[in-house]
């Protein structure tokens, strides 16, 4: 660093800057070229090979088949509103869950939209009053907050503990099954925070739906396809 | 739980604060790195194409030429791919493509990226095919990102020597910024993203047949590629709408996590290069000390706003506020990821900050105000810091009467004439642009979800974003309108290139000035005193510049409510 040699610093600047422009035209156009080749294709390539043989599933975009359809991904959440599923979210993504048009309601606490509802959407206020209907719910029983709220993606695929037990006596009666059971099952698609401490404890709805349907067909028989 | 995952935040990336800064200061001096068998080889290759000299330096203003020339080279390629995206192959199909890529779209995207904001006003999944997404965007942030390490390498540099007329040589550092820092950790992340489930694909999107019986199309692509390298850089543009709130895009608390420390670890392990390389490692650790102050405060608020679930009266709800947010991340892992991105010019929300309160949103407003002094962007962080200490030292000096002076350079009128400048700068840029889009129709047009206000909130927040070359939004307001995509590129170019400029002319002073001995009577620059002014310098300055727009912003609305 001490042997350093002053290149540019022409002392006529307004002579001397368009031909150091022109000097430095060389680099900068080649450097966006050669830097684009190695970090716009062969940086993607690389990942592209090491990657996909590593983990085919997920870079396929985790998707679950069922005799040949595609029934879904795993990380993406799902509409629901029969009885005998566990209902997701409410989404703002599209018309609900549209993979195609990730997003969310852009409005606040003290949106009075959010909250009292407008028409053609849905306030936090109608969609707890249908929560509590279609669950049974007391007025005293609080509602855990992700199941009256829109997600930031609009494809969020989890509700908490809180909101699948909620559902759990909704689920086991329109499926015949015991409380204790449809409970079992939530408990084993329920995952704890990554290495004890990140995220919240969560259940993956579709993957927990699926699961119900091997268990048992709904009992009222045209869920499904 | 959460205050778990705050401090173990805080914990690591100070931890890896050494290593990772001792490691940089490496490749700014260009001595020999473990890397060096691999990427030697590519980096002698790289200088003999651009015909570079790697030996011979440059002085402040030739640098700034360079950094310049990059960014408009960046600018062209990408308009140039951007214009033509539909003629190149692959997918996704025209039909799922339905913005338009409009002239002023396309310059507005193609500053963004090179500027390293990565501001979107369009969403990923509606308008860019893949190959566009991949070629156009993933080398951009590469790019972008090495420009601003490499300008903060010269800026450390300036300040480190003594009566010398060179800060080194844009075209080397830009190309050991790529080959020894972004590129090798970009495949690793890259890879580790894609074990946690980030897809790397090309394939048409999926036409699913869900369990209730219903069509639902999902969008892929060749995500991986870009969601690594997109938080490394500071940049922070995502491949979907919903950016790191998609669950493509950042699917696990794992992912999202390993997200924030390559955000934050590099710009504060800056901090320790910085202090090497000027032979003051405690002055480096007490600017990292007040940088973890700042955002420790800004976490508090934001976590005391957002815990709260939204009041309904009659109805008994329990948790937080999980409007626009993910039940994986929850709340804490919500507002972590916010106060990251605000402080680092890296728009990589994961939930949304139109659906925070006010609180929260004036949490997340201030650091871009500011000037992203906390961490910052990677390279371009360190200027704002320095500055901010300048402006502190200048003041202190002037409380005591003695001759300011830090790290053993002098701060005559001519240097803080340069500061002053570099302060001034963001306010005169976003203040002036956010009261045009409210004088006017053009920019009130943009207010489609919010009027007060919030919706006042929400074009300050467009244009602080954007000063602060960071790209997040406020999303309720619609900013693809040739009004928002040409007044966005100004202060994205203010921001990326004005900055710039001011602070290696600053350098260029610095590097010629004789560098005095630290004596006992040297103003301290590593004591907590000297924390605490910077500390109360930044807020001061924050607040002279920018409480009468807060006030009629976030402060008002937490009045009405």
């Amino acid at each position: 660093m001490s042997k350093v040699s002053n290149s540019g610093e022409s002392a006529k600047p307004a002579a001397g800057l368009a031909s150091v422009v022109i000097g430095q035209l060389r680099p900068a156009i080649l450097s966006v070229l050669a830097l684009s080749l190695l970090t716009g294709i062969a940086f993607p390539l690389t990942l592209w090979v090491v990657g996909r043989p590593l983990f085919p599933r997920q870079a396929g975009g985790s998707l679950i088949v069922s005799g040949g359809t595609v029934i879904g991904s795993e990380l993406i959440g799902q509409q629901f509103t029969h009885p005998e599923y566990f209902h997701s979210r409410p989404s703002a993504a599209g018309a609900g869950y549209d993979g195609t048009a990730s997003g969310g309601t852009n409005l606040g606490p003290n949106d009075r939209k959010l909250t009292e509802g407008a028409p053609g959407f849905l306030g936090i206020r109608q969609l707890a009053e249908e929560y509590r209907r279609d669950n049974g719910l007391a007025p005293e029983v609080p509602i855990p907050v992700d199941a009256v709220t829109r997600s930031a993606s609009g494809l969020d695929p989890h509700i908490s503990p809180q909101n699948a037990a909620l559902q759990v006596p909704r689920v086991a009666r329109a499926r015949g099954l015991s409380q204790a059971a449809v409970r079992h099952l939530v408990e084993s698609y329920t995952s704890a925070p990554q290495l004890g401490f990140l995220g919240s404890r969560r259940v993956s709805v579709l993957e927990l739906n699926m699961a119900l349907d091997r268990a048992s067909r709904p009992s009222r028989g045209q869920a499904g396809h | 739980m959460r205050w778990v995952e705050y401090a173990t935040f805080l914990a690591v990336v100070l931890a890896l604060a050494r290593p990772a800064g001792l490691y940089l200061a490496r490749v700014c001096l260009r001595e020999r790195t473990v890397l060096d068998p691999v990427m030697g080889p590519l980096e002698r290759g790289f200088y003999r194409l651009l015909g570079v000299q790697s030996e011979q330096e440059m002085g402040a203003g030739l640098y700034t030429l360079c950094f310049l020339l990059f960014g408009a080279g960046c600018m062209l390629a990408l308009s140039g791919l951007l214009l033509f995206q539909r003629s190149l192959p692959g997918g996704p199909a025209d039909a799922w493509l339905t913005t338009p890529m409009t002239p002023d779209l396309a310059a507005n995207t193609a500053v963004s990226f090179a500027t390293g904001t990565t501001w979107q006003a369009y969403a990923g999944e509606s308008t860019l095919r893949y190959l566009l997404q991949v070629i156009g965007l993933v080398a951009q942030n590469f790019m972008a990102g090495a420009a601003g390490l490499a300008a903060g390498f010269a800026f450390i540099r300036g300040i480190s020597r003594d009566r010398c007329t060179t800060i080194g040589n844009f075209w080397v550092d830009l190309i050991r910024s790529v080959l020894f820092v972004l590129l090798p950790l970009a495949l690793i992340g890259g890879l580790f993203l894609m074990w946690q489930g980030v897809p790397l694909n090309l394939a048409r999107y999926t036409q699913a047949h869900t369990l209730e019986g219903h069509a639902q199309t999902i969008a892929q692509g060749p995500v991986a590629a870009l969601e690594f390298i997109k938080n490394l850089g500071t940049n922070g543009g995502g491949f979907f709408n919903a950016n790191g709130a998609h669950p493509y895009a950042n699917p696990t608390p794992l992912t999202n996590f390993a997200g924030l420390l390559a955000i934050a670890v590099l710009p504060a392990s800056l901090m320790v290069t910085f202090g090497h390389i000027v032979g003051r490692p405690a002055a480096g650790w007490t600017l990292l000390a007040v940088m973890v102050a700042l955002f420790s405060i800004g976490l508090a608020v934001c976590d005391r706003a957002e815990s709260p679930a939204p009041m309904i009266t009659g109805q008994r709800l329990a948790g937080g506020n999980l409007e626009g947010k993910e039940v994986r991340f929850g709340v804490g892992g919500s507002v972590l990821t916010a106060m990251v991105t605000s402080n680092t010019a890296t728009g990589s929300y994961n939930s949304m900050y139109d659906s925070y309160r006010s609180l929260g949103v004036l949490a997340t407003l201030v650091p871009m105000l500011m000037g992203e002094v906390v961490f910052g962007g990677l390279g371009t962080g360190v200027f704002n810091i320095v500055a901010a200490a300048l402006v502190g030292v200048f003041i202190g000096g002037l409380m005591i009467g003695r001759t300011p002076e830090y790290l053993g350079k002098k701060i005559t009128a001519a240097e803080i004439r340069w500061v002053a400048l570099y302060t001034l700068l963001t306010p005169k840029v976003i203040l002036p642009l956010t009261a045009i889009a409210v004088a006017t129709s053009a920019g009130r047009a943009g207010l489609v979800t919010h009027s007060g206000p919030r919706g006042f909130t929400e074009i300050l927040f467009a244009f602080a974003s954007s000063m602060a070359n960071n790209g997040q939004s406020m999303a309720g307001l619609d900013a693809n309108s040739a009004f928002y995509n040409i007044a966005t590129i100004l202060a994205m170019m203010a921001g990326r290139f004005g900055l710039t400029a001011l602070s290696l002319a600053l350098a260029g002073r610095f590097a010629a000035q004789t560098r005095r001995p630290i004596t006992a009577g040297s103003f301290p620059c590593d004591t907590p005193t000297f924390g605490l002014i910077v500390f109360a310098t930044i807020l001061l300055v924050g607040a002279v510049c920018f409480l009468p727009a807060l006030t009629l912003g976030p402060i008002l609305e937490f009045f009405q409510h």
